[in-house]
């Protein structure tokens, strides 16, 4: 069993943040009735004013007609959030690596193995948070944060809710789907769910993934793995949003526009990043590296750079480099070495005033300290790829991954490594009309022209209703290659879809073809043209 | 809090470390299919022609969670790879190294115990003395798609037989499902070995005794 996730919820945040701030005392303040006003609508209300009729989004007239002694507040995102640095203080005196989700609601790993089981780790917490002034607080402990969160949310004031291991799903499937709009981003989500006829999150959990996933995009995927039960563990917990000072910027007076220069020059900021997060205790995972160029003052040009372990000084100053080369290389010299007086690798667009390192995630140091004797064999690999990444670029070291798609090149894509697969086609999808197994060993980046003809000389195509003009009797696979006799083939198989030509939408019909000598081809007729696309080699 | 097996593995990294020089012979795990065919070991390079041999390669140390590297290959079919045994998470390409094949693949031997390379057409000794010389001190092998110079072992296939679609007159019916392949192994001046490998749709190959018993002098192919 993995470790858990234990969720703190501070009931009507904002409410309580405020009467604590007007020095109103938790015990009395929890039997006013107030709310807090986001736009001219109630945003928060206290548990005493929802008794008389006071909900979220009400407008202020109808509010006060409702509760005639209603003290309103002002909404202060920075007060909610000052307000609970005492919460998390005290919870983190009980067991570190708290982890703030926002003001009113703080998630931990549940400390049940000091405690003696989740629910006495619960009250434990409990008891810390209500010391620290946080009257209503309520803990959930279950496998996931979403779960823990739903569970945090149904349970009874300064009560522990538990979900038993691998009871997410089961848990979650009877709630509403309303428990989603306490969600941030969820924005209409809700209202289109119950229209679609979803009540629960059972009922959303039974669609398939890729469905909801097209029809609600990353959001709705997240939410339907989190409704699954699936939602991101404890992991996740670690990550840290690191604090905005820590990024680190320098000014180039006048502007360099030399990429080596700006690498040489960049040193120093690099290290003072890396010792900043260092100081904290923390390691960057993910960085943004933005710059600033003359002629276009202001406006700044960011890129996002994942690291497969930890950016260190070195791997800032590569991605620098990559980033501000990459723009300027084309695919065509990529990877070749300039030649003698050639200026265009290390050339930047234009020259470049500034250039700003921004932390977007960071870990704590000592999940990645490295072992003795230099860490672990996935380390070792980053370094040295990172070596090759350093001399042809980053994108020329890539990482084959699977897809889903009809035609073989369209079933694998080449991703740079250290990035993030992204907007992978579905594997899971039937695809009509793919390639039965086996799949080619050699699939070609471009297609070679290729011909095939019947045994008299004509050329073999095939007509609108799939009929082929002649059988298939002698090919050859490129216009380079000598013609060589069919031993057998196997075809047609019409597939229609956009293919690599411009325009595309073509019409497509695939052959296997054997030739005398054993080896087999992927060839493809488009309209008379023959093409070779693959070669079980 | 080391536990008893933390320090088993930091006792074999210092016996690693301990043995001076290269480790030239240290056998790397192969694929079952080439057993009493071919064994690779650690600092040798071997030539292959065709892709799936290289896959068939890569597929024994990769399946014990080993890095592999591709070097030249532009035209990889991920997806026979992947059904060849080749872990794809741990499997690094670059397929466009232009001029800087030598050092891309001399770095390359640094991370991966086993480096596929489709070399430029003509190498010179220079550059294959120089990067033996790296795969003896990293332990690497290495595997050439074409000529190579002073390979080990070379592997070529001598005959292909498809099952699958109908040959002769058959009008397409069927498709390429499991094929024969008759592989040359020549190590040296010794005398080469054949045998023949089944490799069914699915990928999962292995040795056809029964083919090299009954093979036919000439096939049916060459008669079209």
């Amino acid at each position: 069993m993995g470790a858990r996730v234990m969720v703190v919820w501070c009931p009507d945040w904002p409410v309580v943040a405020a009467l604590w701030e007007a020095g109103m005392p938790a015990e009395s303040a929890r039997r006013v009735p107030a709310a807090v006003l986001e736009r001219g609508r109630i945003g928060a209300a206290s548990a005493a004013a929802r008794e008389t009729g006071v909900r979220r989004g009400m407008r202020k007239r109808d509010a006060q007609a409702g509760c005639p002694d209603l003290r309103l507040l002002d909404a202060a995102p920075d007060r909610d959030a000052r307000a609970f640095e005492p919460v998390l203080a005290a919870v983190e005196e009980l067991r570190p690596g708290v982890a703030p989700l926002r003001p009113g609601l703080l998630a931990l790993r549940s400390p049940s193995v000091f405690y003696g089981g989740d629910v006495h780790a619960g009250a434990v917490v409990a008891e810390q948070v209500v010391a620290a002034g946080a009257w209503d607080c309520r803990v959930g402990v279950a496998d996931d944060l979403f779960t823990a969160e739903q569970a945090a949310r149904n349970a009874a004031p300064q009560e522990t809710e538990v979900v038993d291991p691998g009871g997410s799903a089961a848990y979650l499937a009877g709630l509403p789907v309303e428990v989603v709009d306490t969600q941030p981003d969820a924005g209409d989500l809700v209202s289109v769910l119950r229209r679609l006829g979803l009540r629960t999150l059972g009922d959303l959990a039974a669609l398939p993934a890729e469905a909801v996933g097209s029809r609600f995009g990353a959001y709705g995927a997240w939410l339907h793995r989190a409704v699954s039960g699936t939602g991101s563990g404890v992991g996740h917990l670690g990550a840290r949003t690191p604090p905005p000072e820590l990024a680190r910027e320098q000014v180039f007076e006048p502007a360099v526009d030399n990429v080596e220069v700006l690498s040489f020059s960049i040193r120093r900021t690099a290290d003072a990043f890396v010792a900043g997060l260092a100081h904290h205790g923390l390691a960057a995972t993910e960085v943004r590296v933005e710059v600033e160029t003359e002629g276009a003052p202001g406006v700044t040009v960011g890129r996002d750079w994942l690291h497969p372990r930890v950016f260190g000084a070195a791997d800032l100053v590569d991605r620098l480099a990559w980033q501000l080369s990459g723009s300027t290389r084309s695919p065509a010299s990529r990877g070749g070495a300039p030649a003698p007086g050639e200026r265009a690798a290390t050339q930047v667009g234009a020259p470049v005033t500034l250039v700003r390192f921004v932390p977007v995630v960071a870990v704590g140091e000592s999940t990645h300290a490295e072992g003795l004797w230099g860490g672990s064999t996935d380390e070792r690999v980053a370094r040295g790829l990172a070596k090759v990444q350093g001399l042809l670029g980053h994108e020329a070291v890539v990482q084959p991954v699977l897809q889903g798609g009809r035609g073989p090149a369209d079933r694998q894509a080449l991703v740079p490594y250290g990035e993030r697969p992204v907007a992978l086609r579905d594997r899971a999808l039937p695809w009509p009309g793919r390639l039965p197994d086996p799949q080619p060993a050699r699939v070609l980046a471009e297609p070679w022209p290729a011909s095939v003809a019947t045994d008299d000389g004509r050329p073999v195509v095939v007509d609108d209703r799939g009929a082929m003009s002649g059988v298939p009797g002698r090919f050859r696979t490129s216009t380079d290659e000598p013609w060589q006799p069919v031993a057998a083939w196997a075809g047609p198989w019409p597939v229609e879809e956009s293919w690599w030509e411009e325009g595309g939408g073509c019409r497509l019909t695939r052959f296997q073809v054997v030739g005398v000598d054993g080896r087999a081809w992927l060839l493809a007729l488009a309209g008379t043209a023959w093409w070779t696309e693959a070669g079980y080699d | 809090m080391t536990t008893a097996p933390d320090l088993d593995v930091l006792r074999a990294r210092i016996r690693g470390m301990e043995q001076t020089g290269s480790r030239t012979g240290v056998e790397l795990p192969t694929h079952p299919a080439l057993a009493g065919l071919l064994q690779l070991r650690a600092g040798a390079s071997y030539g292959v022609d065709s892709l799936s041999l290289a896959a068939l390669m890569m597929a024994g140390p990769s399946a014990q969670g080993a890095w592999t590297a591709v070097v030249g290959v532009g035209d990889l079919g991920a997806e026979a790879f992947a059904s060849l045994g080749v872990d794809l998470s741990r499997t690094v390409l670059v397929p466009d190294p232009a001029e800087s094949w030598l050092e891309v693949t001399a770095a390359l031997v640094d991370v991966a115990p086993l480096v596929v390379l489709r070399p430029p057409p003509r190498v010179s000794e220079g550059a294959a003395a120089k990067l033996a010389a790296r795969l003896r001190k990293r332990s690497a092998a290495l595997v050439a798609l074409g000529d190579w110079p002073r390979c080990e072992a070379r592997l070529a296939v001598t005959g292909l037989r498809w099952t699958g679609p109908e040959s002769g007159a058959g009008h397409g019916a069927g498709h390429l499902d499991g094929r024969h392949v008759d592989l040359l192994v020549r190590r040296g001046a010794g005398p080469a070995k054949e045998a023949t490998l089944w490799i069914p749709a699915d990928g999962s190959v292995r040795r056809d005794r029964s083919a090299e018993r009954m093979r036919p002098v000439t096939r049916l192919g060459e008669v079209g």
